[in-house]
């Protein structure tokens, strides 16, 4: 019987899966997951670095959740194209997978935009995945330096995971203060002092220019020595597979109030999706978990028949570093 | 399901559902060695001001933001309808804060967060706050 099928298993997956089983109990359904896990709690990672929190009890779900919710998955394979007309997702080990609605749920990947000297550093990486997580893991050391590109939410979560393991940790960003996006001078300065209490140095207002083996350049013309790096520029949304069938991509898949993307019976939600911003009367990518799980269920309601808006999503994070937290919601910044 | 339901009309504002909830959820078997002399982390808050005041605590929505929303996977919704926390899976975070229409979650005396769970499975067994309010502002029945 032709099912469901969603590509990705993160929390717009697990949203998705719970809201098609609100209406509909019976009909199968395929998910199809790159990362060989079930679906876990992305942002424990720097948790799990930190030794707050345990990789093995990080999963989104109990471990009869599929089962229970009579889905297949397809562990460890990519979807690597869409057939619109003939309503089938082809994986990269070649099987054909037909479906009656599908939902997108790809998140988003790491943004590395070209930098000179990259590729003469050998101990580099990005951190988004639970593979990410362990291979940072198993990499440092107490005499590490790290150097970290990027002082948005991933970066400082990293240094914060990492900074009683290592011996050093710098950070920089172009953005001439932490949190660029979320906070205003103020608030990011009280950030950046927190930070810097726990020994985390910055750079900012200043880029790499060069990377060497072991060091960097900066713009400003200072150096910053390390023997791992970790980028976290930004991150961008997985719409590859929309925009090759002509779906229509914005920064992320733009979809309607109802996780409907341009293409018929594909939906999109999560990271990958552009949804509607109630703060801004227009779409935007809203890359937060809670966003992730609510767009997940509102298009799993509708794929299954039923009819759901969510018209009411806006931006907001709750972010905190060593005990003192940050609460924002709405426009922070006048654009 | 059977909820807490308060009534600011009958509300005195004297906090006594704060002391009984702190107390009921302390597992400590007298009430001065609990809380005397010592700040409370209770469930249940007393809002409002001069005029009027009314407790607030978790009224286990049928569609809960805050278990949605929970980076950690620490809040659910159980079977019986009451939304509970798994205190060693929550890392702070405050998203639960962020996004509770009502308040009704906050950080404990270590920092995790804790909430109302209709105190039945500590040894008070019904709500505390409701069962100790005396002039009946807190109910908890069914609706
Ligand atoms: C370190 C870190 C900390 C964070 N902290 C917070 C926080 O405190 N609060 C908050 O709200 N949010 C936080 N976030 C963001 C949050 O994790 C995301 O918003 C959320 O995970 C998005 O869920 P998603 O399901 O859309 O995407 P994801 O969780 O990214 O899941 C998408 C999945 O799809 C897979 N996939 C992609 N393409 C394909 C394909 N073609 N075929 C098959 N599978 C595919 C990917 O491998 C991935 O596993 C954090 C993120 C990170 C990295
Ligand atoms: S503070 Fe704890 S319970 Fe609340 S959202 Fe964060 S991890 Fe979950």
């Amino acid at each position: 019987m032709t099912g469901y099928v969603i590509i990705g298993n993160g929390a717009a997956a697990i949203g998705c899966i719970e809201g098609i089983r609100q209406i509909d109990r019976e009909t199968p359904i395929a998910v199809i997951s790159a990362e060989p896990y079930p679906a876990y709690c992305r942002p424990l990672i720097s948790y799990a670095l930190e030794g707050k929190a345990d990789p093995a009890n990080m999963n989104a779900r109990p471990a009869d959740f599929y089962e229970k919710n009579g889905c297949t998955v397809f562990y460890g394979k990519t979807a690597v194209r869409i057939d619109p007309d003939g309503h089938t997702v082809t994986l990269d080990d070649g099987a054909v997978l037909p479906y009656k609605k599908l939902c997108v749920a790809a998140g988003s990947s790491p943004f590395v935009p070209p930098m000179t000297g990259l590729d003469t550093v050998e101990h580099k990486y990005t951190f988004m995945t639970m593979d990410d997580m362990r291979a940072l893991d198993r990499a440092v050391t107490p005499q590490s330096r790290v150097l970290i590109v990027g002082a948005g939410l991933i970066g400082l979560k990293c240094a914060e995971g990492l900074a009683e393991r290592v011996k050093s940790i710098t950070v920089c960003d172009l953005a001439p203060r932490v949190l660029s996006s979320i906070l205003d001078d103020e608030g990011a300065a009280l950030m950046q002092a927190k930070l810097e209490e726990h020994g985390i140095t910055f750079c900012l207002g200043d880029t790499v220019a060069q990377f060497s083996k072991d060091h960097a350049v900066m713009k400003s013309g200072k150096t910053a020595a390390f023997d791992t790096l970790v980028l976290a520029v930004g991150v961008r949304a997985n719409t590859a597979l929309i925009r090759e069938v002509g779906g229509t991509v914005n920064r992320g898949i733009v979809t309607d109030t109802r996780m409907q993307t341009s293409i018929p019976d594909i939906c999109a939600a999560g990271d990958c999706a552009e949804g509607y911003d109630a703060s801004a009367g227009s779409n935007r990518v809203l890359a937060i978990l809670p966003n992730a799980r609510i767009q997940g269920e509102c298009a799993g309601v509708n794929m299954a028949g039923g009819d759901r808006v969510y018209d009411n999503a806006i931006p907001m994070n709750a972010i905190g570093f060593f005990g003192l937290h940050a609460l924002c919601a709405g426009c922070s910044l006048a654009p | 399901m059977k909820r807490i339901y308060v009534n600011e009309e009958w509300c005195l504002g004297c906090h006594l559902c704060e002391y009984n909830c702190a107390f009921a959820n302390s597992g400590k078997s007298d009430m001065a060695s609990a809380l005397k002399g010592r700040p409370i982390f209770p469930r249940i808050h007393i809002e409002g001001g001069d005029r009027v005041t009314y407790a607030v605590s978790c009224r286990h929505c049928t569609d809960p933001l805050c278990v949605k929303s929970c980076i950690s996977g620490a809040l659910s919704r159980d079977a019986d309808g009451v939304i509970r926390i798994d205190r060693s899976r929550c890392v702070g975070c405050y998203t639960c804060v962020l996004v509770c229409p009502y308040g009704a979650l906050s950080p404990g005396e270590d920092g995790v967060m804790q909430k109302c769970e209709l105190c039945l499975r500590n040894a008070t067994g019904e709500p505390a706050c409701a069962a100790g309010c005396p002039n009946r502002a807190i109910v908890y029945e069914e609706r």
